[in-house]
């Protein structure tokens, strides 16, 4: 029986499910909920919740026997759980509001870009992608030199960036840059893209 | 085997996650201050053990950690089987997805909404000598109830978070709410009889006495 995502291909949150999913070859159904009709909230949804994505991922890999957790081996899991988490608080932190701001407000709430929230966030991402720049100088990705969740857990927030006014602040790291791209060309990231670009000229 | 090293001070929340996961596990120990005061955590020496500059961070020989909860997986992954304990659950699909699930809702929904209550009403007057901000309190509280509510429907279902077993999940819960309960909000558990005696069984651990010893509520 194939698994069923509940939510729009274009959330962050989604796409990331979507790609593991990409990654294992696993069958899967997208039942769409509808944000804007505060589906959401609705008891039916909220009893399948709380599900987190990188839980989700995580078990979807499980499933799929993927090496990309790297759990048969104790100093390589950790370097995948360190980066996961500095992906959650020091890249996620800082994009979130970034696209909100560039992306959800324009587009799907008819608003204004606040520019101010805009700025302090670009602040807070310059200075992470240091770190990344320095760490991905030494190693091809971030946990290591083999390609693990930590990296592939980016691409949802990447691609916004890419898509996005402030592409331009990677063009500074070049490492960042580099890694960046070779993400984006995986195979199930690409699939994944696509169905995140469509979903988005649906609305 | 030389005991592994948690860099930061032992009243941190974040260096209290990792403690206390040791301490489950029985782990030899020891714990390296560093000097805020004194910068000692953007100090060179540090920054190569934590880029960010923050703690805890975490030394097991050659292997180099950050990030709390990567160091507190780490440390239940290789001392479980000694210690006969099994707070992950990576050998079952099902129940590690629910000890996944439940360390991410941690993270993403209960912290942010009662860990503002402890800046604001501890920490924030006591390290800047700034009074509390009771929007930011009032806010939080409200949020929090939210939350709790989930918490509460859970915990009536599970005797813990991830189901029937104590695990990784619960114990993330425990150094933020230690200093929530120092807070004059520590009440609104009260409203919420099954996560009060959750909270209570975790409180009541030895490993959670331990070190919660290290973290004073006046300070």
């Amino acid at each position: 029986m194939a698994m069923k995502v509940y939510g729009p291909a274009a959330s962050t949150n989604v796409a990331r499910v979507l790609v593991c999913l990409e990654e294992v070859g696993l069958d899967y159904e997208l039942v769409p909920v509808d944000m804007t009709k505060g589906e959401l909230k609705s008891p039916a949804h909220v009893s399948r919740n709380p599900f987190e994505s990188r839980a989700i991922s995580k078990y979807i890999l499980r499933k799929g026997g993927s090496q990309l957790l790297r759990e048969g081996n104790l100093s390589e899991a950790a370097m995948v759980d360190v980066w996961l988490e500095v992906e959650s608080g020091h890249f996620d932190s800082a994009m979130s509001p970034i696209i909100f701001q560039c992306f959800v407000v324009p587009i799907f709430m008819g608003g204004t870009t606040d520019m101010k929230v805009v700025e302090e966030n670009l602040e807070k991402l310059n200075k992470s992608l240091e770190v990344y720049e320095a760490r991905l100088s030494k190693f091809k990705y971030l946990a290591g030199d083999f390609v693990s969740l930590a990296d592939i857990s980016h691409f949802p927030m990447a691609h916004y960036l890419l898509a996005g006014p402030h592409a331009s602040v990677i063009d500074a790291y070049p490492h960042v840059k580099a890694w960046i791209a070779d993400i984006m060309s995986r195979p199930s990231v690409k699939k994944v893209t696509e169905l995140m670009e469509a979903a988005i000229r649906m609305n | 085997m030389a005991p592994v090293k948690v860099f930061g001070p032992a009243m941190s929340t974040n260096v209290a996650r990792v403690l206390v996961c040791l301490e489950e596990v029985g782990a030899e120990y020891e714990v390296v201050n560093i000097d805020f005061q004194a910068m000692e955590h953007k100090s060179p020496e540090h920054l190569a053990r934590n880029p960010f500059g923050q703690i805890p961070a975490f030394q097991d020989g050659d292997i180099v950690l950050f990030e709390s909860r990567a160091i507190a997986k780490y440390v239940l992954r290789k001392y479980s089987k000694s210690a006969g304990v099994d707070l992950l659950r990576e050998g079952d699909l099902k129940e590690a997805a629910m000890v996944d699930v439940w360390t991410e809702v941690e993270a993403h929904t209960y912290n942010p909404a009662l860990s503002p209550v402890v800046y604001e009403c501890l920490i924030y007057p006591a390290m800047r000598g700034v009074p509390t901000n009771q929007k930011v309190v009032e806010e939080s509280l409200e949020k929090l109830k939210k939350v709790l509510d989930v918490y509460e429907a859970r915990l009536s279902k599970h005797d813990y978070l991830a189901g029937d077993f104590l695990s990784f999940a619960d114990l993330n819960h425990f150094p933020y709410t230690h200093y929530f309960m120092g807070t004059p909000h520590a009440s609104l558990f009260d409203a919420y009889p099954h996560v009060k005696a959750w909270w209570e069984r975790l409180a009541a651990r030895p490993s959670v006495k331990k070190i919660s010893a290290n973290m004073p509520l006046k300070f």
